[in-house]
């Protein structure tokens, strides 16, 4: 059958050995999840339910906990500021650098400055910008971008991998993980010590003391402000919980939602500038809280995909997502996170993206392991809704129409005639089913002999 | 012109204003987020070794095993705080420089600070900036060392929280820096240590 949407497409012309390498890295990590949250709970809904009503209750007076996270961080020194969009963020980072005079950033893993592009304007102005998470490191020689948000080179295997650090010269060929690893190690060391800024973005913000938290397993966070005088956290007005008690819950569900550790190994909790007495530390703290679009989100009846604490554990249960991995989705956030945000956060380019919440099966796998419980499959049928009503045509195509299927369903009359003729659909051949649509879909299926319409006759003649 | 901030805070009202109704923030118990228990212990301390181990970190509770592993690492050269260097002080074979030095970033195969606290449950170390002699001395050795006092052990994630003051940085470390990125193998020691010790005294 003619295959018309472009995920279907981009699933069925994949490398082979880049969909195994998506569908087996996707499928360990769900299973892992599931041991460790059952493992080590009684009640895990109950923990994922107050989760989830903790975020909705924060985006819900999100202005006020807002402005107080602004206050707390004032106190602690750091300086708070506000970016409306993709445009706005970068020119105040790329500001920051000039006013301190800075060259070379080194970054860690953040999927909003994915959003804008910020790695590709710093270069632009001139600034040297190194990615220091191993995956996004690859993904920066390779000019290659993310396909998954907590794995982000889960569609790359170690050949691959091997070959892009020998034609960047980090050594000769040699795929073994460990010496990948180790040359990783070696050469972003320098670069660590070299650079005038440290740019992140934050997992969390306790609105109550002032506090980003970031979340990291290789500790590049860390390293991104050890060695560098300024940070700069770029951070999404999404990712605010009221307290410092709210993060111990979040702690907990995101290690082992995203990769089934118990803890993530570095969680930081960053409040400002380093400690008088501390020889290493930034001297300055900026953190950018960036809109760029998520009031939109905010005001529109998928607000609660604003939960989200980005831990891909509904990317790793998704049968689509395994199939057809990341980039399928075209966008900054794939599988069923990404079906939602990304039409949402395109804007008026929401038509281009409104194909992405068909891709669903409605399974509702993604909503049974999310941490803060987003009813996704409910999101996706509003948002297929929205591009119905908006008729986008990308979201409509090889879809049949069913309109004399409605008018049928809804006419008791003809439905009961329908019924108890039926039995005639065994005998017509597929090719003259007057309908191109059933015509399209039995090209590919067969149906089987049809055996209703006796019921209602069965039914009248009881006592 | 409105300021970004403006704006931002403009949008926010706009968007929430029409709901009839918000969610209220629901009370939860700290029982809530406490694992439970794998195994008995008889002290908090024996809990946060087995932790530790699990997280594949390593537990000494004297200083001379401890030595004996430095050597058998054969990292016998690194950095110690100041007000720890007692500890190392006439163990034969093992030298260090008690202030950080930028440019033996390379040649410090160790590193020995304090540890602010240790939390039982997970076997997480916690260190704390204004406890902490140098950011890099923690982070840079193939080697970290964490001296813990055991009265700091605390028995949980809630318990460690409660602690934060106003420190302007902290960090929960839980076992060796690692990423799984390349095929999902895992690998220990990416850009922190690859080997996490705590020092437990009493
Ligand atoms: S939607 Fe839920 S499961 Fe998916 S990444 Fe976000 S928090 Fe995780």
């Amino acid at each position: 059958m003619k295959t018309q949407q472009q995920i279907d497409r981009t699933a069925r012309d994949l490398d082979p050995e880049v969909h195994d390498s998506n569908f087996m890295g996707a499928k360990l990590k769900s299973e892992r999840r599931y041991a460790t949250l059952h493992r080590d709970y009684d009640d895990p809904d109950k923990l994922r339910e107050t989760a989830g009503l903790i975020k909705q209750h924060t985006l819900e007076h999100l202005d006020t906990y807002l402005a107080q996270a602004e206050a707390s961080f004032q106190r602690n020194g750091a300086t708070v500021h506000f970016a409306v969009d993709d445009d706005a963020v970068n020119a105040k980072v790329l500001s920051i650098m000039n006013e301190n005079n800075a060259k070379s950033v080194v970054k860690s893993k953040s999927m909003l400055t994915e959003e804008t592009h910020m790695l590709k304007y710093l270069e632009e102005n001139g600034k040297e910008v190194v990615e220091t998470d191993l995956g996004e490191f690859i993904l920066q020689i390779d000019n290659d971008h993310p396909s998954h948000i907590v794995t982000p080179i889960v569609h790359k295997n170690r050949r691959g991998i091997a070959k892009s650090f020998e034609r960047e010269g980090l050594g000769d060929y040699n795929d073994d993980p460990e010496t990948i690893t180790r040359r990783a190690r070696k050469h972003l060391r320098q670069k660590y010590i070299d650079a005038d800024v440290g740019l992140t973005g934050g997992n969390f913000v306790s609105a109550e003391s002032g506090r980003v938290v970031l979340v990291t397993n290789e500790g590049n966070a860390r390293f991104c402000m050890a060695a560098n005088k300024i940070h700069i956290a770029v951070i999404g007005i999404e990712k605010l919980v009221p307290t410092d008690r709210d993060l111990g819950l979040f702690l907990n569900l995101i290690g082992r939602s995203g990769t089934g550790q118990q803890l993530t190994v570095y969680n930081q909790f960053i409040a400002g500038p380093k400690s008088k007495d501390q020889p290493h530390g930034p001297e300055q703290t900026h953190i950018i809280f960036v809109d760029n679009r998520r009031t939109e989100v905010l005001a529109s009846d998928c607000r609660e995909i604003l939960r989200c604490i980005r831990c891909g554990a509904c990317l790793n249960v998704c049968p689509i997502y395994r199939q057809s991995g990341g980039h399928a989705y075209r966008s900054v956030y794939p599988g069923p996170v990404g079906a939602v945000l990304s039409p949402l956060l395109a804007g008026n380019r929401f038509p281009e993206l409104a194909d992405l919440p068909k891709a669903s099966s409605l399974c509702g796998a993604c909503n049974e392991v999310c941490p803060v419980n987003i009813p996704i499959p409910d999101l996706l049928l509003r948002l297929r809704d929205k591009a119905k009503r908006e008729g986008a045509k990308v979201a409509m195509k090889g879809t049949p129409n069913l309109a004399m299927w409605a008018t049928l369903c809804s006419q008791p009359t003809m439905w009961k005639t329908a019924l108890s003729m039926g039995h005639t659909m065994n005998y017509i051949p597929t090719e003259l089913v007057p309908h191109p649509s059933a015509k399209s879909w039995q090209g590919a299926r067969k149906l089987p002999k049809f055996q209703g319409g006796e019921f209602r006759k069965w039914f009248k003649n009881r006592k | 012109m409105s300021s970004d901030r403006e704006k931002i805070f403009s949008a926010i009202r706009a968007a929430l204003d029409p709901l009839p109704t918000r969610t209220e923030k629901p009370e939860w118990e700290e029982s809530l987020v406490v694992c439970k228990p794998s195994g008995q212990f008889d002290s908090l301390k024996a809990q946060f070794a087995d932790k530790l181990a699990f997280a594949s970190g390593r537990f000494y509770d004297s200083v001379e095993p401890l030595a004996e592993f430095l050597k058998a690492e054969q990292s016998t050269f690194g950095y110690c705080d100041p007000a720890l260097a007692h500890l190392l002080d006439g163990v034969e074979g093992i030298t260090f420089d008690t202030e950080y030095d930028e440019s033996k970033i390379n040649e410090y195969s160790f590193g020995i600070t304090k540890g602010s606290a240790g939390i039982a449950e997970s076997g997480t170390i916690m260190l704390k900036d204004g406890d902490t002699s140098a950011r890099l001395g923690a982070l840079a050795p193939w080697i970290h060392i964490a001296v813990i006092d055991e009265a700091d052990i605390v028995p949980h994630i809630p318990a460690a929280i409660e602690r934060f003051g106003d420190d302007p940085s902290i960090i929960f470390a839980t076992g060796p820096s690692k990423t799984a990125d390349v095929e999902g193998i895992l690998i220990e020691g990416v850009h922190g240590p690859g080997i996490q010790v705590a020092l437990v005294l009493s």
